[in-house]
């Protein structure tokens, strides 16, 4: 259904070739070994948390909320955008993609699938089983985190990749942005939660597993908030690539 | 005798290149020898890690970074001297061996950012050549750039205890007992600026990419202090403190202050500081293994560097 509609007729959404060199940019040369080494870090927590107090709401929701969302999920979309765009733009490479007759919303549609790619594969898929491991009791909260995390991941991702087209620090920014402004402040300051994609997908979270992890957001703002920042990121990045001069700063 | 070897109007037999001394000479003085390019490449990279004689774009981070640092102490001390006698403080407000765990982040985002600006750049671009071209051998470079760093972390981590250290003296507290603990903070800001530089310094001549460096290095610092304090808490309310002590061994910030509280009875930050001698005993030799680690890992990494 989905593959029909992207490879419809009219100019297509995605291209197969971006894709797969995409893909091939993040795990080429032990790139793509920080990306595996998340995972299993909080599946490796999850085994030991369970071992150490068995089946306990509190030590699993600290696990997947603390380790998993507020840390490995952002990481992991930081990983894979800036592997996606950063490093063509850095050696110019960039300027022979932009020459084929490719729409250039079509070239960050493309690689942001990779990019989704690695956030179902690397942060969801890890999420749900974490979840299992740590309550194999109650599913909901596994499913839970597995569908915050990848709501969230592709909102870390838009904004990423709107950052690597603007800025040549785009992960030294992207990095400060996620410690400081989503880890730091969010943690002591509840109005950062009306800005904050970490805090969004906690809500999905919140209504699915039925915890509470952020109080007095609303449903509907978390969802619209993130679908906002997905589209309108990619939005942004492939128009900011219409016109990109690839001189850059520096 | 115009022409040294023939005859004039021999035009045909003469040789058609001559190299002509045009009586330049070369510098025949005393050179410097390895010490002093030690010596300035040491305080280059210094001071290039906060961004002097750089670019105003990189003096931004650093300095930021610092000013953050410094903040927090300033308010500590100010509240300290105001309120004093209203609160009946006798004490800091926050130990010396507490400031740097509370501060991680900013710490590990100023390691995470100019380790790479110190390590990778040299290789990526290849400058490297020209450094080992110089009268310095391999291993002085990197225990060089490594000190650099070791410093520029030390100087970040130290100044806010330097800080309240005076705003505390000056309030009044009793003074030898405030050196005794501040001189104790120090050694552990020692410690913790030669782990954290001796990892992140390993990271990123590892990954050589741009932008790369930064990322795995705040994966190390940050995940693994993440992992180990979610262990700590849980092993604390479990009643598995064992387990605790040892999670500490993994991360330098819970290390280093395992081997204040061991060292100094400095008041534990974490959840779960090493209680017995042994375990104290292991906290120690695991921070010079970090440390002589890391420096035998470079060691080994600039051995295959090819000038």
């Amino acid at each position: 259904m989905l593959a029909s509609l992207c490879f419809a007729r009219g100019p297509r959404m995605i291209s197969p070739t971006i894709v797969r060199l995409g893909a091939l940019s993040i795990f080429g040369r032990w790139r793509g070994a920080l990306l595996f080494v998340l995972p299993l870090v909080l599946l490796g927590l999850s085994v030991l948390v369970r071992f150490l107090v068995g089946e306990d709401e509190t030590g699993a929701r600290n696990t997947l909320y603390g380790l998993g969302m507020v840390v490995i999920v952002p990481l992991i979309a930081l990983l894979a955008t800036s592997g996606l765009l950063a490093p063509e733009i850095d050696d110019g490479s960039i300027s022979y993609l932009l020459a084929k007759p490719i729409s250039r919303y079509t070239i960050i549609v493309s690689k942001l699938l990779v990019a989704a790619g690695c956030v179902l594969v690397f942060g969801a898929v890890p999420m749900l089983a974490a979840g299992l491991i740590l309550l194999p009791g109650t599913p909901a909260l596994g499913v839970g985190f597995a569908v915050g995390s990848l709501v969230g991941g592709l909102a870390y991702c838009a904004v990423f990749a709107l950052l690597s087209v603007l800025t040549r620090h785009a992960v030294v920014i992207g990095l400060i942005y996620l410690l400081i402004w989503e880890g730091l402040l969010g943690g002591l300051l509840s109005g950062v939660r009306w800005l904050s994609v970490t805090r969004w997908s906690a809500e999905l979270v919140d209504r699915i597993a039925g915890l509470s992890l952020v109080d007095n957001l609303s449903l509907p703002y978390a969802v619209i908030a993130s679908g906002t920042v997905i589209v309108a990121g990619t939005w942004l990045t492939g128009r900011r690539l219409r016109a990109f001069n690839l001189t850059g700063d520096e | 005798m115009s022409s040294p070897s023939d005859a004039p109007g021999d035009t045909r037999s003469r040789p058609a290149g001559v190299i002509h001394d045009l009586g330049y000479r070369p510098y025949g003085g005393p050179r410097l020898g390895e010490g002093p390019v030690a010596w300035s490449l040491f305080v280059t990279g210094l001071r290039h890690t906060y961004g002097l004689g750089r670019s105003g774009r990189s003096k931004v981070l650093p300095m930021l970074l610092l000013g953050l640092m410094l903040l927090p102490a300033l308010i500590l001390v100010g509240v300290l001297v105001q309120a004093r006698n209203l609160l009946g403080l006798d004490d800091q407000i926050v130990a010396y061996s507490t400031y740097p765990l509370t501060t991680q982040l900013l710490i590990s985002v100023f390691v995470a950012a100019q380790a790479p600006a110190l390590i990778s750049r040299d290789l990526r671009f290849r400058t490297i050549t020209l450094y080992l071209a110089r009268p310095m051998r391999r291993a002085v470079y990197v225990l060089v750039r490594l000190a650099s760093l070791t410093v520029a972390t030390f100087v970040l981590v130290a100044s806010p205890l330097l800080l309240m250290y005076v705003g505390g003296v000056l309030a009044d507290l009793p003074l030898v007992r405030e050196t005794g603990r501040f001189l104790g903070g120090l050694v552990g800001a020692a410690l913790l600026a030669a782990c954290l530089a001796g990892l992140a310094a390993l990271v990123s001549a590892l990954t050589i990419r741009r932008g790369l460096a930064v990322t795995a290095v705040i994966v190390v610092l940050l995940v693994s202090y993440t992992v180990v304090s979610t262990i700590q808490g849980i092993a604390l309310d479990s009643g598995h403190e064992t387990v605790g002590e040892v999670a500490g061994l993994f991360s330098p910030y819970t290390l280093v202050n395992g081997v204040q509280v061991f060292l100094f009875d400095s008041p534990e930050a974490t959840p779960t500081p090493p209680t017995t001698d042994p375990m104290g005993v292991v906290y120690v030799v695991a921070c010079l293994v970090i440390v002589l680690g890391s420096i035998g890992g470079l060691l080994a990494r600039y051995r295959r560097v090819s000038p």
